[in-house]
C-alpha cells in the first residue's frame, strides 16, 4: 500500500483513538498527581427532624478561592501511588523489617488493599488463561470432527457462555451455587457435607470465579481455533498418515504450530481480559473473599466518597500491570517479525 | 373479589381527589433518588404536576450518580432524593442550594421539623424518618418461651434457644454484605457501646478502642447464627431468608418492615408470625445500637431559578399532607408530614427515636469512614485477623483516603 493511501485509510481510527484513547489517559495521568485541596473546616449548627447539633463542615466560600486558582487540587507527585491504598511502600517496608520468610512477607502484605488484588488477579489470569486455552483447542478439534448437519446446532451451544452478559451470567450461577440452590445443594449432598457452602470461604470462591471465568472466556478460544483449524494444510495431514502418525502426534506437530498465530492471539487477548476481572466479583458478592484492581476502582468512584484521584492511580497501576503481562508475548512477536516481507 | 375492588376505588378517588388539586409548573423537573416504595411514592407525585417536563430517575445505584449528574452546567438533575448518608457528598461538592426563599414562598404546608438546615440555611426537606430495629417471629419466640430481645445479649441467648430447638437452624439475620451493609451494622454496635468515630470535632478516627473491640466481637458471635454465605446477604437477600422462614430474630430497616411479608408465595406461618419491636441495645448501655436516618429532597444549585421553582413546587406537591388519605401510602414509611398518623408498622422507628438513638452524623468525612469500615472488617468476620488489627487497619485506610481528600 502506498504511504499516502495507508494515511487516509488510517486516519480516522487514528483520530478516534486520540480523542477517546489517548486524552482520556493522559488526563488521568494528570488526575492521579493531584489531589481535592485540604477543606477549611468550619462548626456550624445543624437541624434535622431529631434536633439541632453542632458539626463539622466545610467552609465553602474559604475553598473557593484556592479552588478557582487551582482548579486541578494539589499537586501531590506520586504521594497517592505509594499511600496505603495502593503501592503502601512504606507498610510493605515494615512488614519486610518483621517478617522472617518470603511466606510470611507474602501474608503480611496480602493484608494490603493493592497486595490483596494483585494475588488474586494475578492467580486468577495464570489459571484462567491456561485453562481456556486447552479446552478451548479441545474443543474446537472435537466439534471439527463431528457430523456437517449438527455442526451449527453445537458451535450455537457452544457460544452461548459468550453471549450471556457477564454480570447476568455470574448472577445466574451465584444463585444457583447458594446452599439452597441446584448447585449448592448437590455439591452438599455428593459430600455429605450439610454445612458446605462455596460462597463462605475464600479458597471455595476462588475456585468458582476460575470455574467461571474458564467457562465463560471458553467460547472465544473455540471460535478462533476452530476458524483457525478450517484453514489446515490438507496435504501435510495426509502424508503425516501416510508416515504413520496418529492424531495426537498430527495435533502437537502439524495443527498446533499452524494455528500458533491464533494461539497467541488469544493469549494476549485473554490476558488483558482477566486482569481486568470484574464482573464476576459483583455478580457473585464476592468482595469479602475477593478483589481485583478494577473491583478497587469502582468501589473508589462508587458511593458517598468519590475518590478520583485514587480511582485514578489504580487505572494507571493496572495500565502498568497489562503491560509487564504482555511484554513477554509482545517481544517474542516483535522478533518473529519478518521485517523483510 | 371484595379487597380488589376497594383497592380499585380508593385508587380511583385518590386519583380523582389529587387532580383536583393538581399543581402545575413551568420549567423541567428531573428527579435522581433511590428506589424503595415510598421514594417511588414521591416521584410519582412530582410526575402528577402539569406544565412541563417531570422524569424520575429511581435506582439503588444513585449515590454513583447524583454528584455527576448535578455537576454539569446547567445539572442534569434539578432535585435528588437523598438520606442524612447521602447528602453529604452534595454538601462537600457544593451542589444543592439554599431554599429559604423557596420554603417562604411556596413551602407554608412543611413542618418546621421537616426542614433540614445548616448553618441555618434550609438545604433540604425531609419526608420520612428510617432507623433499623428487630424484627423477629413471635410463634416461635413463643413457642419456646422467650421474651422479646431488648438487648444484643438476650438476642444472642435467644438464638441459642432457637438453634437447639431444631426449629430454625441459622436463626439470626443481618444485612452483613461486606462494604456499605456490614459497615452499617458495625456503626450501630459501635454507637451501642459507646463509641464515637472520631476524635471530638476533628477528623482524627477513634473507632480503634474498647467499644471498638466490644462491637466487633458482638457482630461476630452474632454471625456465628447466621447463615454461613452472610458477607454476601444485603438487605434484600435477608428479607428473602426471613420471607422463606429461615431467619427467625434480625435487626432490618423500619422502611422495609411494612412490605416485608407482603411478597408471592410467604407461608400463613410468615405472615402471621412477623412481628416487629424497637432496636436493640447493648453492652449494657442506654442508647441504642441502631442509627437514625431521615430521607428527604434537595434542589441542585447549577439550574436556573426558574427550574427550581418548578422542582420545589413539584416536590412539595409530592409530599403534600392530602397523599397520606391513603393507606398504602400511609403505612410505606414513617412520614414526617403533617397529619401523619403511625400505622402499626412504624412501631420500630418510632420506638428508635424514643430511646434517644444517635442520628447518623452528616459529617463531610463520615462517608469515608464508612467507606474504609467496609473494606476491611470483613476479614475479622472470616477469622483471618484480631480485632486490633482490623480496627487499626480501618484507621489507617481512613487516614489515606481522608488524607487524598483534604481532611487530615
Amino acid at each position: 500500500m502506498k504511504h499516502r493511501t495507508f494515511f487516509w485509510f488510517i486516519l480516522p481510527t487514528f483520530l478516534a483513538m486520540f480523542f477517546f484513547i489517548t486524552l482520556p489517559i493522559i488526563s488521568v495521568v494528570v488526575q492521579s498527581f493531584h489531589t481535592p485541596h485540604e477543606n477549611i473546616l468550619i462548626t456550624v449548627e445543624n437541624c434535622d427532624p431529631f434536633g439541632c447539633k453542632k458539626v463539622t463542615s466545610i467552609d465553602h466560600e474559604a475553598t473557593k478561592e484556592l479552588k478557582n486558582e487551582k482548579p486541578l487540587g494539589k499537586f501531590v507527585g506520586l504521594d497517592i501511588y505509594f499511600d496505603r491504598g495502593h503501592l503502601a511502600l512504606e507498610q510493605v517496608k515494615q512488614h519486610w523489617n518483621n517478617s522472617e520468610n518470603l511466606l510470611s512477607f507474602l501474608s503480611l502484605i496480602s493484608d494490603l488493599p493493592f497486595y490483596k488484588a494483585i494475588f488474586f488477579t494475578l492467580t486468577f489470569t495464570f489459571t484462567v488463561t491456561p485453562i481456556m486455552l486447552f479446552l478451548g483447542l479441545l474443543i474446537a478439534l472435537g466439534v471439527n470432527a463431528i457430523n456437517r448437519k449438527l455442526k451449527g446446532l453445537i458451535i450455537f451451544f457452544s457460544l452461548l457462555p459468550m453471549i450471556v452478559t457477564p454480570l447476568i451470567g455470574s448472577i445466574i450461577l451465584f444463585w444457583m451455587i447458594d446452599s439452597r440452590g441446584i448447585v449448592g445443594n448437590f455439591l452438599q449432598i455428593t459430600f455429605e457435607d450439610p454445612n458446605l457452602s462455596l460462597k463462605a470461604s475464600t479458597s471455595l470462591t476462588w475456585v468458582t470465579l476460575i470455574v467461571y471465568g474458564v467457562w465463560h472466556a471458553i467460547p472465544f478460544s473455540f471460535i478462533v481455533f476452530y476458524a483457525g483449524l478450517q484453514t489446515l494444510p490438507k496435504d501435510q495431514i495426509e502424508s503425516a498418515q501416510i508416515d504413520g502418525a496418529n492424531t495426537f502426534q498430527q495435533t502437537i506437530h502439524i495443527i498446533i504450530p499452524h494455528i500458533m498465530p491464533l494461539i497467541t492471539f488469544v493469549t494476549l487477548m485473554q490476558l488483558m481480559d482477566n486482569f481486568r476481572v470484574f464482573e464476576p466479583i459483583i455478580g457473585f458478592n464476592a468482595e469479602a473473599h475477593a478483589t481485583s484492581l478494577s473491583w478497587i476502582i469502582f468501589n473508589d468512584l462508587g458511593g458517598e466518597t468519590r475518590q478520583l484521584s485514587a480511582a485514578a492511580t489504580s487505572s494507571i497501576l493496572t495500565i502498568i500491570g497489562i503491560i509487564i503481562l504482555l511484554l513477554p508475548v509482545l517481544i517474542k512477536t516483535w522478533r518473529e517479525f519478518d521485517f523483510k516481507k | 373479589m371484595k379487597l380488589l375492588l376497594i383497592k380499585v376505588f380508593s385508587i380511583l378517588f385518590f386519583l380523582a381527589y389529587s387532580s383536583a388539586f393538581a399543581c402545575s409548573i413551568s420549567a423541567r423537573v428531573s428527579i435522581v433518588g433511590n428506589e424503595f416504595p415510598a421514594i417511588q411514592t414521591v416521584g410519582a407525585g412530582a410526575k402528577e404536576c402539569k406544565g412541563a417536563k417531570v422524569t424520575a430517575n429511581l435506582t439503588a445505584d444513585h449515590q454513583k450518580i447524583n454528584v455527576a449528574g448535578m455537576s454539569s452546567k446547567p445539572a442534569e438533575y434539578t432535585s435528588a432524593i437523598v438520606a442524612n448518608t447521602s447528602i453529604v457528598a452534595l454538601l462537600n461538592n457544593d451542589l444543592i442550594r439554599p431554599l429559604d426563599d423557596l420554603v417562604n414562598k411556596h413551602g407554608k404546608g412543611l413542618k418546621k421539623n421537616q426542614l433540614i438546615t445548616i448553618d441555618g440555611k434550609i438545604m433540604a426537606v425531609a419526608f420520612m424518618a428510617n432507623a433499623q430495629h428487630l424484627v423477629y417471629r413471635k410463634d416461635i419466640l413463643k413457642k419456646l418461651n422467650i421474651d422479646v430481645p431488648k438487648t444484643y445479649e438476650e438476642m444472642l441467648a435467644a438464638a441459642k434457644k432457637i438453634r437447639a430447638s431444631g426449629l430454625v437452624k441459622n436463626p439470626v439475620g443481618g444485612a452483613y454484605k461486606a462494604g456499605w451493609n456490614l459497615a452499617q451494622e458495625f456503626n450501630n454496635m459501635f454507637i451501642g457501646y459507646g463509641g464515637s468515630h472520631f476524635k471530638g470535632n476533628s477528623a482524627e478516627p477513634n473507632v480503634n478502642s474498647d467499644a471498638g473491640v466490644k462491637a466487633l466481637k458482638m457482630m461476630k458471635s452474632l454471625s456465628e447464627y447466621m447463615n454461613p454465605d452472610f458477607l454476601t446477604h444485603d438487605s434484600n437477600a435477608t428479607n428473602a431468608e426471613f420471607r422463606a422462614g429461615n431467619v427467625a430474630i434480625m435487626n432490618m430497616w423500619g422502611s422495609r418492615a411494612a412490605t416485608l411479608v407482603d411478597a408471592d408465595g410467604v407461608s400463613m406461618e410468615v405472615k402471621n408470625g412477623m412481628d416487629i419491636a424497637g432496636p436493640m441495645t447493648v453492652g449494657g448501655g442506654k442508647t441504642p445500637a441502631s442509627t437514625l436516618f431521615w430521607d428527604g429532597w434537595t434542589v441542585a444549585k447549577k439550574i436556573s431559578d426558574e427550574e427550581a421553582e418548578a422542582t420545589f413546587i413539584a416536590m412539595t406537591n409530592a409530599i403534600r399532607p392530602s397523599i397520606l388519605d391513603n393507606e398504602d401510602i400511609r403505612k410505606q414509611a414513617v412520614w414526617l408530614i403533617e397529619g401523619y398518623k403511625p400505622t402499626d408498622a412504624a412501631r420500630g422507628v418510632f420506638a428508635a427515636a424514643k430511646m434517644n438513638t444517635t442520628p447518623y452524623p452528616m459529617l463531610p468525612y463520615a462517608g469515608l469512614m464508612h467507606s474504609a469500615i467496609g473494606k476491611e472488617i470483613a476479614d475479622f468476620m472470616q477469622g483471618k485477623e484480631t480485632a486490633d488489627k482490623t480496627l487499626s487497619d480501618i484507621e489507617d485506610a481512613y487516614r489515606a483516603s481522608a488524607k487524598e481528600k483534604g481532611f487530615l
